[in-house]
């Protein structure tokens, strides 16, 4: 019979909770520059601009058909080398955070922009001829009806989205990056407790998920009233 | 004021509109109408472009809309529109419908457009409305604070496509009391309607509309005593029996 000993942890948790800073970080990032990213792509997808439509479609499509942990280890093995290139950065620099976070976002950016174009569409014609008919242009129509309009329909969308990039960031352990998984995963190899580790660290990744979607629905829930 | 000339349209094989010739003078109003499909709602909106047309020219105020050199978003800016569905920007509160663009495209101060924000909604009676958002009104306040919100931009003509047809009957007249001050006042104006009584009061032509074609454009009185094709006597017949 296993004897679980959860002595370790207590010990552990500033190095667990620097590897949540990590992983917030590379979530909180990737969601941002994704979203920016997406809208960017989704507006060109929608674009009457066929180079636009068809670069936005190759983009989404490629990085929808490969699987996230390659995209991650592409980046970990060629933005270092980019760099040191294009911009002269020191061989052997630790670019680890930044590959990772590019990343997410590219690859984020490609799922968001297919939410982001679903919500785009899903704010009627009317509103846009309403926006013309009053003398506004094509970007100012977008920015001032269009997305605000869009965007409230996607938040719970794209919050799910972000909890799913969340526990993604769990994969960034192929460049031995210490996010709160790999961390926790480093402190069960150290003690010999690895099942301890993970047992605690799917704990935490489980309440904070299921905290955030419970908001969500809520949210959702309130949006339909409204 | 709106001149077109052998206007047409179509969408691939489909021809919405054919040879489309007409003009509206300054401080007119003139009701097009005709039965559903016959290219009315497309007619007036080639008046500012919001649906683009093949052949044929459309100017307002001796601006050609189909001319690519044509800065389109300006020109619309001065030509109010008012839609079926109303079109009020749900997510803005009743007064920010009113000045955003007058802020955002004609770059007014923003304590200016409030004003005229307030003054054009005390006009329609919904003042007090000012601060909530179009999903509390009912479909008649939303349409007034349509129109509002057109006259807020200081138009010089008014495009109106089936201003009543999404209302509940009794909110109608709210609506076409509006039009009709707006056109004693001599707003030069298009209106896409079904309402015949409206007609008969305010317009000064009656355009009918059928298969993408104008096939009358008379005067009122003309129109309504005596019109000349087939087409529009039956339609005059189905809408008048009520």
């Amino acid at each position: 019979m296993y004897e679980f000993d959860w002595t370790s942890i207590p010990g552990a948790l500033p190095f667990l909770a620097q590897g949540m800073v990590v992983s917030l970080q590379i979530t909180g990032v990737a969601i941002l520059v994704g979203i920016v990213w997406g809208t960017l792509l989704a507006m060109m997808r929608l674009s009457s601009a066929s180079a636009l439509s068809w670069f936005a479609a190759g983009y989404v499509n490629l990085f929808r058909a490969v699987p996230l942990v390659m995209v991650l280890l592409w980046f970990f093995l060629i933005v270092p080398h980019l760099l040191e290139t294009l911009f002269g950065f020191p061989r052997g620099s630790d670019m680890r955070m930044g590959s990772a976070i590019a990343g997410f976002a590219l690859f984020e950016a490609a799922y968001y922009s297919e939410i982001i174009r679903a919500g785009i569409q899903s704010v009627s014609k009317g509103q846009m001829a309403a926006a013309s008919a009053l003398g506004m242009g094509y970007a100012q129509s977008m920015r001032l009806v269009v997305l605000p309009q869009a965007f409230r329909n996607m938040v719970p969308l794209l919050l799910t989205q972000g909890i799913i990039l969340f526990q993604d960031t769990s994969l960034v352990y192929v460049s031995a990056l210490a996010d709160f998984f790999g961390a926790a995963s480093k402190v069960g190899d150290r003690d010999g407790r690895l099942v301890e580790m993970l047992l605690f660290a799917g704990a935490v990744y489980f309440v904070i998920c299921f905290t955030i979607s419970q908001l969500v629905r809520y949210y959702q829930t309130k949006l339909k009233t409204a | 004021m709106i001149t077109m000339n052998k206007v047409s349209k179509h969408y691939g094989a489909f021809q919405v509109l054919t040879d489309c010739t007409t003009h509206v003078a300054k401080g007119e109003v003139v009701v097009v109408c005709g039965p559903s499909g016959s290219g009315k709602s497309t007619l007036i909106k080639c008046v500012n472009g919001l649906e683009p047309f093949q052949s044929g020219e459309v100017t307002v105020n001796g601006i050609s809309v189909g001319d690519p050199q044509t800065d389109l978003p300006k020109l619309r800016a001065h030509v109010g529109m008012v839609f079926q569905n109303f079109e009020l920007f749900p997510h803005m509160s009743i007064i920010d419908n009113l000045t955003v663009a007058q802020v955002k495209v004609l770059g007014r101060d923003p304590a200016e457009a409030q004003d005229k924000g307030m003054a054009l909604l005390d006009r329609v009676e919904l003042k007090v409305q000012a601060l909530k958002h179009p999903g509390q009104l009912s479909g008649g306040q939303q349409q007034r604070v349509a129109i509002a919100r057109a006259l807020a931009m200081d138009p010089i003509c008014m495009l109106f496509d089936e201003p009543t047809s999404a209302l509940d009957p009794e909110m109608i007249n709210e609506v076409l009391d509006v039009m009709s001050e707006l056109a004693q006042e001599g707003m030069t104006m298009m209106c896409v309607t079904h309402e015949m009584g409206f007609a008969k009061r305010v317009a000064s032509r009656v355009i009918f509309m059928d298969q993408g074609r104008i096939v009358e454009d008379d005067s009122k009185d003309a129109f309504f005593a005596n019109p000349r094709s087939d087409r529009a006597q039956q339609f005059l017949a189905k809408i008048l029996q009520h």
